[in-house]
């Protein structure tokens, strides 16, 4: 089989649907590739880069479609490339099925199989194929790079002999691709970055890539993004309103705000009302990347750069990807290529369309003759979503009093059995020991109890010293020897002798070693 | 004969004793108790001096003194990885002094009974009743039997851990038989010694007992010396308590009874964290494992110094986990200055501490100690093992066992249910490991096989030597 790529004829589109590299990778699958003359030269791709990968190249999109069975392109196609499409073909491009439903019919209508890169599910699996992401992702980037190109000033703080520069402050509102590329970019060019999303479980994602979190002060729970594919969901009016409250008292010290705020099928929600535009320092950029539907601030002009009164630039343009054509060309293509890999089990360049498969199912939109768009849920959840942790059971004030009250009888029942216990074995011996040995015995005991006492405390790391210096003690058997020393035969002398002797070694050595020990412990 | 003053000083002596215990619940307060128990000794000795023990006192000094030139020389001059060989060696002592005191009060029995030339124990024993006779007796009995258990294990115990002795857990033919067989000879010497007062019946139960604490402790395998250890410092403290009871010395019971109850409880802790019965580590060898051991599939990976160097380069979050190893390779400077450079470049880096790593209770934390690492970077092992699955590196310097995830796997594995340090949930585990062998308990290991794990054989210090000048 064949497949082509024509020349994008959307106006201002530069990207391209198959660079050389992907082509070489989409021999191997055992296809043969075809490519409009000219498609991939706003990109940097020219013909005989193409030729040298082994690529076909015809002088005109009819003749690619006429000679291609797979179509790869990057845009919709237009109602006149749709009617070149012919029974049995495959078109694979950002489709959007929902908004298009005209286009989808027409494809239909021809026979032609759709398979919308726009509608790969978010699974793990199929992130590969992802082209939403790749493109956000140099969205957010480009969106940096444009607002910098437009602010006067430096991101990064600097001290020079020639004054005091201080860092730009950048708001990035929604956290999803974009705005986390969009974070990262912003960090590393050296500025303080905020930012803000409705799904408050991205936080920490938000966190791990340099940006403060702007937190809310409001009580209701979130919906969990899980829940939604990983997009966030409306939002209730209350936390709507806290959400502008927030964004307008930090509006003033914002030097650079980057919208990225979409919700799937819906208008782009307003965020960044005129009033927080007003009180925008002069100077200030803001960069609407939801400006295609409608934009998240309602000055923004699509595909257009505005001044306001107050010299506040917004930008409103929606062809961040094809700024940047060459990468996202590249990107675009593996994800084609990706997309092929799992259309192509048995690489032997014949593509096997399997409805069972998520993936593919997902982002298949006409089939056979019949719309299939909208899928069936996937049957994989994109995200595992959170189990709620269960609230501990708040305890009344009884029944904690009641457990409260169990747990000290246990106590009590424990602690005066063991007392019991050992009082009459106490009296047991009490009853046949003379009252000498019962003096001695008591304050054995009680040194025992004291013992038990004292060494719970004795921390772990100091077990080792704390064994050094009990054997350093108990060479208080010494006071035995000592005492006998003095008396008796030449035998018990000796006797006395050495051991006085061997405990000396050991009351030294015991307290050395130990304090040579506890001096080696440090604070960092 | 009593001496109003010298009881006065038994109570002061007894509180800095017990003061000295306590104040080792923290690293700064413990260096206070160091002082305050060599007060107390000091004190103890001088009551005595002055006091109760009348005659020869310049010998006594001059003795001591001789004992501690020999003390201060080895510990100044011992290593610190020799730190369990001597504390074991030291307990022999105190073992053998409670024999030799116990033999003293039965000859000064005999004195007393005799009537002859008696000093001031044997005064004491000529006011005292055949009941206060009888009990005197089984007290002497006590000590010296504990004394001399504690003489002989505590040698092998050393033997043991300096290498001197085959570690692996050795019996004579005969088993606990000849264990029993012992303590039934001991038994029934009591009974001689009782009737007879005599010093052959004394002397054949030293004779089995010195048994008794050599085969018990041949018996038990190296990975088990620090239960073994703090048993014998229990047992010591036991010793010295029996013999004040014999000598009507409350201090002596006292301190006994400090030292045999924290001993005690520094075994039970031990056990607890090797999830292992007091009863069947004292008895021996592991208990039988109920069947057959899960097999071992996969390979060992090596790798050399630039992978671990690049990984550690990469790292935000590195977790150390010393054992044996380290300390037999005296690589514990190396591993301080690994920590060093790594904190230099902003890394956590932290040590994570298995209760029975190493050869004796908190090893691990004196010979990091030696090599100044600070000590709020070392973590026990229910402070870090949460944190493992955050952390990028775990480096395993010469632990085996307590790194083992079999314990938590293999229901049939000889340390199944033991708490382990679960190294294996980081990103990345390096090993350094001397070879493909087992460890000292010889139980393969299945985290050496692990997809995450790198092996990095060689000698810990010369591997890690190697490693330090690539961190950069």
């Amino acid at each position: 089989m064949k497949i082509g790529t024509p020349k994008e004829t959307y106006p201002g589109e530069n990207r391209v649907a198959m660079t050389p590299a992907s082509a070489k990778d989409l021999q191997k699958l055992g296809y043969d590739c075809v490519i409009e003359s000219g498609a991939g030269l706003a990109a940097g791709f020219n013909d005989q880069t193409y030729k040298d990968a082994g690529v076909e190249v015809v002088k005109t999109g009819v003749a690619l479609f006429k000679a291609a069975d797979i179509i790869a392109k990057v845009r919709p196609p237009s109602d006149a490339e749709t009617k070149r499409l012919s029974e049995g073909q495959t078109l694979i491009s950002f489709f959007y099925p929902a908004q298009n439903t005209a286009l989808m019919d027409l494809a239909n209508k021809q026979g032609a199989t759709v398979i919308a890169m726009d509608m790969v599910p978010r699974i793990s699996r199929a992130q590969k194929m992802d082209a939403l992401s790749s493109m956000a992702n140099i969205a957010g980037y480009r969106a940096v790079i444009e607002a910098s190109n437009n602010f006067g000033r430096f991101f990064t703080g600097q001290i020079t002999a020639a004054g005091k520069v201080p860092p730009a402050k950048v708001l990035v509102v929604g956290a999803g691709v974009a705005g986390l590329a969009a974070i990262g970019t912003a960090t590393s060019l050296g500025a303080i970055t905020y930012a803000f999303d409705v799904r408050p479980e991205v936080a920490e994602q938000v966190e791990s890539m340099g940006a403060e979190f702007v937190f809310l002060d409001f009580k209701e729970e979130q919906q969990d993004g899980a829940a939604t594919g990983g997009y966030a969901s409306v939002s209730s009016p209350e936390f709507a309103a806290a959400q502008l409250a927030k964004f307008r008292e930090i509006a003033p010290d914002m030097d650079i705000v980057i919208t990225t705020a979409l919700i799937p099928g819906r208008d782009a929600p307003e965020l960044w009302t005129k009033d927080m535009v007003d009180s925008m320092k002069p100077g200030s950029v803001i960069i609407d990347l939801a400006a295609e539907r409608g934009g998240n601030c309602k000055l923004t002009v699509m595909d257009e750069k505005v001044v306001t009164d107050n010299g506040v630039t917004i930008i409103g343009y929606t062809d961040f990807p094809s700024r940047m054509a060459a990468q996202s060309s590249t990107l675009y293509a593996t994800n084609i290529r990706h997309m092929m890999t799992d259309l192509t089990p048995k690489k032997d360049g014949v593509p096997v369309h399997n409805m069972e498969d998520d993936v593919i199912r997902g982002a298949t939109a006409t089939h056979k003759g019949e719309v299939t768009f909208p899928p069936p849920k996937p049957k994989i959840a994109a995200i595992a979503a959170v189990a709620k942790k269960p609230a501990p059971k708040e305890l009344t004030r009884e029944e904690k009093r009641d457990a409260e009250t169990a747990a000290f009888k246990k106590q009590t029942r424990n602690q005066v059995g063991l007392l019991a216990i050992g009082g009459a074995l106490l009296l047991a011996i009490g009853l046949v020991a003379p009252a000498s040995f019962m003096q001695h015995f008591i304050v054995f005991v009680l040194s025992v109890f004291i013992g038990f006492q004292v060494i719970w405390g004795v921390a772990h790391s100091l077990h080792t010293p704390l064994m050094a210096v009990t054997n350093a003690i108990s060479s208080i058997i010494i006071l035995g020897a000592l005492v006998q020393v003095g008396s008796g035969s030449f035998l018990v002398i000796l006797l006395a002798a050495l051991a006085i002797f061997m405990t000396g070694i050991n009351i030294f050595g015991g307290f050395l070693v130990t304090r040579r020990m506890l001096a080696m412990f440090q604070k960092s | 004969m009593e001496f109003g003053f010298t009881t006065a000083a038994y109570v002061v002596a007894a509180v800095l004793f017990i003061l000295s215990l306590g104040g080792l619940s923290g690293q700064e307060s413990a260096k206070r108790a160091v002082w305050y128990g060599i007060a107390g000794m000091a004190l103890a000795i001088a009551a005595t001096l002055v006091g109760p023990a009348s005659g020869l006192w310049l010998l006594s000094l001059v003795l001591i003194a001789g004992g501690g030139v020999i003390g201060y020389q080895l510990a100044t001059k011992v290593q610190m990885t020799q730190m369990p060989e001597l504390v074991a060696a030291m307990h022999s002592l105190v073992g053998l002094a409670a024999v030799f005191v116990g033999f003293i009060a039965n000859f000064e029995i005999g004195n007393a009974a005799a009537g002859g030339d008696l000093g001031t124990f044997a005064t004491m024993i000529a006011h005292k009743s055949a009941v206060e006779i009888n009990i005197l007796r089984v007290e002497l009995f006590l000590g010296i039997f504990i004394g001399a258990i504690t003489f002989t294990g505590s040698i092998v115990a050393y033997g043991k851990l300096a290498g001197r002795v085959n570690s692996a857990a050795q019996k004579l033919p005969g088993g606990h038989l000849l264990n029993i067989a012992a303590a039934a000879t001991a038994v029934l010497t009591l009974i001689w010694y009782f009737n007879s007062g005599g010093f052959l019946p004394l002397f054949l139960m030293t004779l089995a007992a010195l048994f008794i604490g050599y085969h018990l402790i041949m018996g038990i395998g190296g990975a088990d010396m620090p239960v073994v250890v703090s048993m014998l410092n229990s047992y010591s403290g036991w010793a010295a308590a029996a013999i004040g009871f014999s000598l009507g010395n409350d201090l002596l019971i006292v301190v006994g009874a400090l030292v045999g109850s924290s001993g005690a409880i520094l075994s039970y802790i031990m056990c607890k964290a090797m999830n292992r019965s007091f009863v069947s580590v004292i008895l021996g060898g592991f208990g039988g494992p109920a069947g057959e051991q899960m097999a071992v599939d996969g390979e060992q990976i090596a790798i050399d110094s630039d992978g671990v160097a690049t990984a550690l380069n990469e790292a935000d979050s590195v977790v150390i986990i010393p054992g044996y190893g380290m300390a037999v390779a005296q690589a514990q400077s190396s591993v301080a200055e690994l920590v060093r450079k790594l904190r230099a470049q902003g890394k956590e880096v932290r040590f994570a501490i298995h209760p029975v790593a190493g050869r004796l209770p908190g090893h691990m934390n004196v010979l990091l100690a030696e090599a100044k690492v600070p000590y709020d970077i070392v973590m026990e092992m229910d402070e870090i093992n949460d944190d493992f699955p955050k952390t990028d590196v775990a480096i395993v310097i010469g632990s085996n066992d307590i790194v083992n995830p079999a314990a938590q796997d293999d229901p049939n594995s000889p340390i199944a249910g033991m708490p382990v340090l679960e190294c294996w949930k980081a990103k990345q585990v390096f090993v350094s490991k001397r070879g493909q062998g087992t460890g000292y308990s010889g139980i393969e290991n299945p985290l050496f096989y692990k997809e995450n794990t790198r092996m990095f054989y060689g000698d810990a210090k010369k591997s890690l030597d190697e490693l330090l000048p690539k961190i950069n």
